[in-house]
C-alpha cells in the first residue's frame, strides 16, 4: 500500500464488509499487530502485511455493562489465535455467562447505517 | 544518563481549591487560581515569585495559556503535559528538571475541574476509537472492570476483597472534614449498590465531584528559607504501557512496576521504608494493583492484603489517608490530591487522620485506563 492511498482503517473495514477479520503481521517482528496502523510498534518499520484471521480465539477478560437504561450487555477482550487482541463482545449467551478462557469465533455485526464490527459467539454453539 | 537528583527540589506549598460541588459558574481556571493563591499563601510566597507554571485539565484545551492569562503572569517555563490523572506526578518530575536546569525557581502545579457541576459529558470531549467505541464500553469503568476480571480469574481475588478497599477509604474519609462522603460504608453496602460494570458497583467507582488545587515546588535551597518544613522530592518514575485497554500487555501488571522501580532507585529506598501510601484509586482494583506493583505485597496477593483492615485507619499500612478518590473527592484527574495529602502527612498537619512518625510518603498517579503511571516519593528533612 502506498502511503496516503488507503488508511489502515478503511482496509480493515473493507475486509469486514466481506465477512473477514483482518489484522496486520510484522515480518520483521514475526508478530501480529492490532489495531491496524502505518507503523509496526515492535520494530518501527512501515513494513506490515495484511492477513485474515481464522476468527477463532478465546476470552481474555470480560465485563457486563449495566446501563442506567436498557439491558446489560457484554464487553470483552478477545485473544485471537494468531496472537492479537481486540475489544469485542460475546453474543448468543447472557452477558453474565461469558467466562475467561471460553473459546469463541467471530461473526460480523452489521448495525444499520454504521460500519460493521466483529463480535464473537461461543465456539460450541457454532 | 544522569537523571534527576534526589532531594534537589521540594514541595513547599499545597492547597485544595473549593471541593465537592462548587459555586455555580465557577470555571476550572477559577479553581486553579484559587489553588495557586492558597498554596502560595501556605508557604509565604507571592505570585511574583512564580516563574514556572504547570497545569492540566480536560476542560480547557490550552489550559496553561488560560491560567497564565488569568494570573497575569508570563513565566519563562510552562508545562502542560496531559496524560490523565497522573499528569501532576509527571509535572513534579518536569518541575524538578526545570529547576535543576535553572529554567525556573518556583513552580506551581495546578488543577481544576467542574465535572460535577457541568456533567461528565461536558467535562471531557468524547473521543471515538473505531475499534472500541462501537462496543459501548462504559469508560473508564469498564476498562478497569476488565482488569479486575483478569485479577479475579488469575488470583482468585473476590468482590469482597475489592469492597474492602472502598470500606477502608470510607473509614479514612470519615476522619477528613473536607471529604465528600460522610456516612459509614460496609462490605455489604458496596456489594449491594447499583451495578455499573461487573464486578464494580457504584461503590467500587470513584466519586464525580468538582475540585482543584495547587502545589508549589522550589529548589531545596529556596525551600529551606521558607516558613514550613520542606517536603523533599526523593524519587520520581513514569511509565506508559498503552492508551486503550485492548492494547494493555497484561491486565494484571501495570506500569507502576517500572515507575515504582525508578522512583525507589532514585530515592534509594524500598517499600519497607514508606510510612504512608497515596494511590490513585479510581476504582477498587487500582489499589490492589498498585500495592502489588509498588512492592507492598506480592503479585496476586493484593486482595488478601487489604481484606483484614490492613490499609484502613489503625492498620499496619496507611493507604489513601484522605479517603481517596473513592470517598474524599474525585474531580476527573485526581493525581494532584495524592501529592497534597502526602505533603500534609509528612508535615504532620492531618489532625484525626495523621499517621504517626511519618517520614516517607509515596504518591502514585494513574492516568487513562491504567495507561500512564507516575510515582513520586517524598520525604522530610530526616530522610536527607
Amino acid at each position: 500500500m502506498a502511503m496516503g492511498e488507503r488508511s489502515p482503517l478503511s482496509i480493515y473495514l473493507e475486509h469486514l464488509e466481506r465477512g473477514e477479520l483482518a489484522y496486520q503481521f510484522s515480518p520483521d517482528a514475526g508478530r501480529a499487530v492490532f489495531f491496524p496502523r502505518v507503523l509496526c510498534p515492535f520494530t518501527g518499520s512501515a513494513r506490515l502485511e495484511w492477513r485474515v484471521s481464522s476468527g477463532r480465539g478465546s476470552v481474555y477478560a470480560t465485563t457486563t455493562v449495566h446501563p442506567t437504561e436498557g439491558a446489560p450487555y457484554n464487553v470483552a477482550l478477545i485473544d485471537c489465535e494468531e496472537g492479537f487482541r481486540l475489544m469485542s463482545r460475546v453474543e448468543d449467551i447472557p452477558p453474565q455467562q461469558v467466562r475467561i478462557g471460553m473459546r469463541v469465533r467471530m461473526r460480523v455485526h452489521r448495525p444499520g447505517g454504521e460500519p460493521p464490527y466483529p463480535v464473537f459467539i461461543p465456539l460450541e454453539s457454532a | 544518563m544522569e537523571g534527576l537528583r534526589r532531594a534537589s527540589a521540594a514541595v513547599v506549598g499545597v492547597a485544595e481549591s473549593d471541593l465537592g460541588q462548587v459555586a455555580e459558574g465557577l470555571s476550572p481556571i477559577d479553581l486553579m487560581a484559587q489553588g495557586v493563591q492558597r498554596a502560595l499563601g501556605d508557604c509565604g510566597l507571592l505570585l511574583k515569585d512564580v516563574d514556572g507554571v504547570f497545569c492540566a485539565t480536560s476542560q480547557s484545551r490550552l489550559s496553561a495559556l488560560a491560567l497564565c492569562e488569568y494570573l497575569g503572569i508570563d513565566p519563562p517555563f510552562l508545562g502542560s503535559t496531559i496524560v490523565g490523572g497522573s499528569s501532576f506526578e509527571y509535572h513534579v518530575a518536569h518541575a524538578m528538571a526545570a529547576i535543576a536546569a535553572g529554567l525556573c525557581n518556583v513552580a506551581v502545579i495546578a488543577y481544576g475541574s467542574t465535572q460535577r457541576s457541568v456533567g461528565r459529558r461536558q467535562a471531557s470531549a468524547r473521543e471515538v476509537n473505531p475499534y472500541e467505541t462501537p462496543l459501548r464500553p462504559f469508560l473508564p469503568a469498564s476498562a478497569y472492570a476488565l482488569a479486575a476480571s483478569r485479577h479475579m480469574h488469575e488470583y482468585g481475588t473476590t468482590r469482597e476483597q475489592l469492597a474492602a478497599v472502598a470500606v477502608a477509604a470510607r473509614q479514612w474519609a470519615l476522619l477528613n472534614p473536607v471529604a465528600w462522603e460522610k456516612a459509614p460504608l460496609t462490605i455489604e453496602g458496596v456489594l449491594s449498590a447499583r451495578m455499573v460494570s461487573y464486578p464494580f458497583t457504584v461503590r467500587d467507582c470513584c466519586l464525580v465531584t468538582d475540585g482543584g488545587g495547587a502545589i508549589v515546588v522550589a529548589s531545596a535551597e529556596r525551600a529551606r528559607a521558607l516558613g514550613k518544613p520542606p517536603v523533599y522530592v526523593l524519587g520520581c518514575g513514569q511509565s506508559v504501557t498503552h492508551a486503550s485497554i485492548s492494547s494493555m500487555p497484561d491486565l494484571t501488571c501495570t506500569g507502576a512496576l517500572r515507575s515504582g522501580r525508578a522512583a525507589y532507585a532514585m530515592a534509594r529506598l524500598t517499600p519497607g521504608d514508606v510510612d504512608v501510601v497515596e494511590l490513585y484509586d479510581a476504582f477498587t482494583i487500582n489499589t490492589l494493583l498498585f500495592l502489588e506493583d509498588l512492592g507492598f505485597c506480592k503479585k496476586g496477593e493484593g486482595g488478601a492484603f487489604v481484606a483484614d483492615g490492613r490499609i484502613a485507619p489503625g492498620g499496619a499500612l496507611p493507604v489513601n489517608t484522605n479517603g481517596g478518590g473513592l470517598s474524599y473527592c474525585h474531580p476527573g484527574m485526581y493525581g494532584l490530591f495524592l501529592l497534597i495529602e502526602a505533603v500534609r502527612q509528612l508535615r504532620g498537619e492531618c489532625g484525626a487522620r495523621q499517621v504517626a512518625d511519618c517520614e516517607v510518603a509515596i504518591a502514585h498517579g494513574n492516568g487513562g485506563v491504567l495507561s500512564s503511571q507516575a510515582t513520586v516519593i517524598l520525604g522530610t528533612a530526616a530522610t536527607l
